[in-house]
């Protein structure tokens, strides 16, 4: 094999008469590459926050308007819980799992389809590290997201924090499998359509129907049993246990559920993204 | 000369397309290589795959020495490459766009370079705008800087002028030759036919991905015995015999301006004696040695044929 010099190091003579004397010699770090994907990610959806972030906190605050105002006196789900106060937890985690979904799912198709995926199909970076990457920037967005809808709907009914941890942990594991899903969808799509469709039929359904405005126990029985089929019923049953202490199943149900979702959902990203499925034809 | 790429019988076929009908090339380190070929040749599809964005079908490429499969992390360290579509991400500046490009390549602290390389491509008082806002020209240097980021020792510029004008080629091919010249390899692809032949040591021609000639460009120039011949006639015209000689046969006979293709010195004086004969007066006469383009077009319809 020929010797030649590490890629951060010039080849030959250097420019040195046009590089700054003073300027520190660049450094070369493993993890560089999956920081600076993260960076990127995360930096994309945030200067755009006015439609990232923003408009999906007053979309919320709209629905919890809406429905508080026409449902508080009619419906009653948990004992001692007003149905505003019920509502929010639903809302925050809805909130979150769309835009967990919608950063992975519109940062890949856009550059897909503008040609910029080039960018980060070229460099070094493993599948490990894009996964990692795509992931945890739409998990960022997710908790701001998330966080926004709470600073703003706990003014209207200021919600029991009976157990923070699984708050926390419903919270990053459910956001993560959105970032997922989103990341599968925009591998898998080739044109904005596919993605609209993606998230119109199959999202958006399964994130109204999961639990956010009712407790699956006011179904029938036939739509509570469907309900239990559906990973997002979970997501949101298991995060606003941890608001109120109840919640329709088990949390630790609902975290063996998410946890296996997660799971197949990752397994199947990063095979995607390994075989190089539609990104290196 | 050890290998900078070494490509050895790669197939690529798009359902019944075959782009690369088993292509072995090696490109030596610190060469100036150009991979001509007509539209459709198969040369992006080569160059993708070589930068690992496309996957052969069977056959292997390196980038010295590292598999671009097996070892891709260090192949594509070694590898700089300027794709041939204008893509950019509209969400960032040009410092950003490149910062973040070196990144990817694991580098931080690379400001120093990063400044040189926007020096070198003019692009140095383009560093905080947007890349949305700048032209064609400055978004393919952006181009090129991003390639370059990483100081690859081996860089592959797939059509780097295409629609781009004279100062930005004069630009780029200063800086090119320049990293060429400490050490770089270089591989172009490009239609303009005059650049390879200034620039390149060795060309490579492909045709319905098949590798149709490969030598240096002397070699290559040297293939074409033939030159040019331009005859300006004060009096008379070509003789009608002299016809098959013309680059456009028709109407030869009646122009007072006509270029015959010679593919033999020896010819010459045949062709003045003949002239002389027929009775025309030769005003002026111009020889003209083959170009790179005469070899592409003799090359490509001898494949063809």
């Amino acid at each position: 094999m020929s010797s030649h010099p590490h890629p951060s190091e010039p080849v030959g003579v250097t420019f040195a008469a046009l590089t700054r004397p003073e300027a520190p010699a660049a450094r070369y770090s493993a993890l560089t590459g999956f920081r600076t994907l993260f960076y990127k990610e995360a930096l994309r959806f945030w200067k755009v926050s006015f439609q990232t972030v923003a408009a999906p906190i007053l979309t919320a605050m709209l629905y919890l308007l809406i429905f508080a105002h026409v449902l508080e006196s009619r419906v009653k789900v948990y004992e001692g819980v007003s149905y505003t106060a019920f509502l929010i937890p639903g809302l925050v985690m809805m909130s979150m799992l769309q835009n967990a979904f919608a950063n992975s799912v519109s940062s890949l198709i856009q550059s897909k389809i503008s040609g910029n995926v080039v960018f980060i199909l070229l460099p070094p970076l493993s599948h490990w590290e894009i996964f990692s990457a795509y992931v945890l920037a739409a998990m960022v967005r997710a908790l701001v997201v998330g966080a926004g809808v709470l600073a703003v709907t706990v003014w209207f009914a200021w919600p029991n924090w009976s157990a923070p941890a699984w708050i926390l942990t419903f919270a990053l594991l459910s956001s993560a499998v959105m970032g997922t899903l989103g990341l599968i969808a925009g591998v898998w799509a080739e044109k904005f359509d596919q993605v609209a469709a993606f998230q119109n039929f199959v999202i958006m359904p399964a994130t109204f129907l999961s639990g956010v405005f009712y407790s699956i126990h006011s179904l029938p029985t036939f739509w509570q049993n469907a309900s239990h089929a559906n990973p997002f019923f979970y997501m949101i049953d298991g995060f606003r246990y941890g608001f109120f202490g109840t919640s329709d199943v088990s949390p630790w149900t609902s975290l063996g559920v998410v946890c296996v979702t997660l799971l197949v959902c990752a397994a199947t990203a990063i095979r995607l993204l390994k075989t190089g499925y539609k990104l290196r034809p | 000369m050890s290998a900078a790429i070494r490509i050895q019988n790669v197939r690529k076929r798009y359902g019944a397309l075959e782009a690369l009908a088993g292509v072995s090339l090696e490109i030596g380190e610190g060469e100036f290589f150009g991979l001509l070929g007509p539209n459709g040749a198969g040369k992006t599809t080569l160059i993708s795959i070589i930068a690992g964005i496309t996957r052969a079908d069977s056959g292997s490429v390196a980038v010295l020495g590292h598999d671009v499969i097996t070892d891709y992390r260090m192949s594509r360290k070694l590898l700089g490459v300027v794709p041939q579509e204008l893509v950019f991400d509209p969400f960032f500046t040009v410092r950003e766009t490149l910062r973040i490009q070196s990144g990817y390549f694991g580098l931080t602290r690379n400001d120093a370079w990063i400044d040189e390389v926007m020096f070198h491509l003019d692009l140095t008082n383009k560093a905080n705008v947007n890349m949305r806002a700048l032209s064609g020209g400055m978004k393919r240097r952006v181009l090129v800087a991003q390639a370059l980021v990483h100081k690859p020792p081996v860089i592959v510029l797939d059509e780097p002028t295409a629609g781009v004008d004279v100062e930005l080629r004069q630009t780029l091919w200063k800086f090119i030759r320049r990293l060429n010249q400490e050490g770089h390899t270089v591989v172009l692809t490009t239609h303009y036919l005059e650049e390879a032949e200034a620039l390149c040591q060795r060309i490579g021609m492909l045709k319905a991905g098949r590798v149709v000639a490969l030598d240096s460009t002397a070699a290559l120039l040297a293939r074409i015995s033939g030159r040019q011949l331009l005859l300006t006639f004060r009096e008379g015209h070509l003789p009608a015999d002299l016809e098959a000689y013309a680059l456009d046969p028709e109407g030869a006979a009646r122009a007072r301006k006509v270029t015959l293709r010679l593919h033999e010195m020896a010819n010459l004086e045949m062709i003045l004696a003949r002239c002389r004969t027929s009775g025309a007066v030769i005003e002026d006469v111009e020889l003209q040695g083959a170009d790179l383009e005469d070899v592409f077009v003799q090359i490509m319809q001898g494949a063809s044929a």
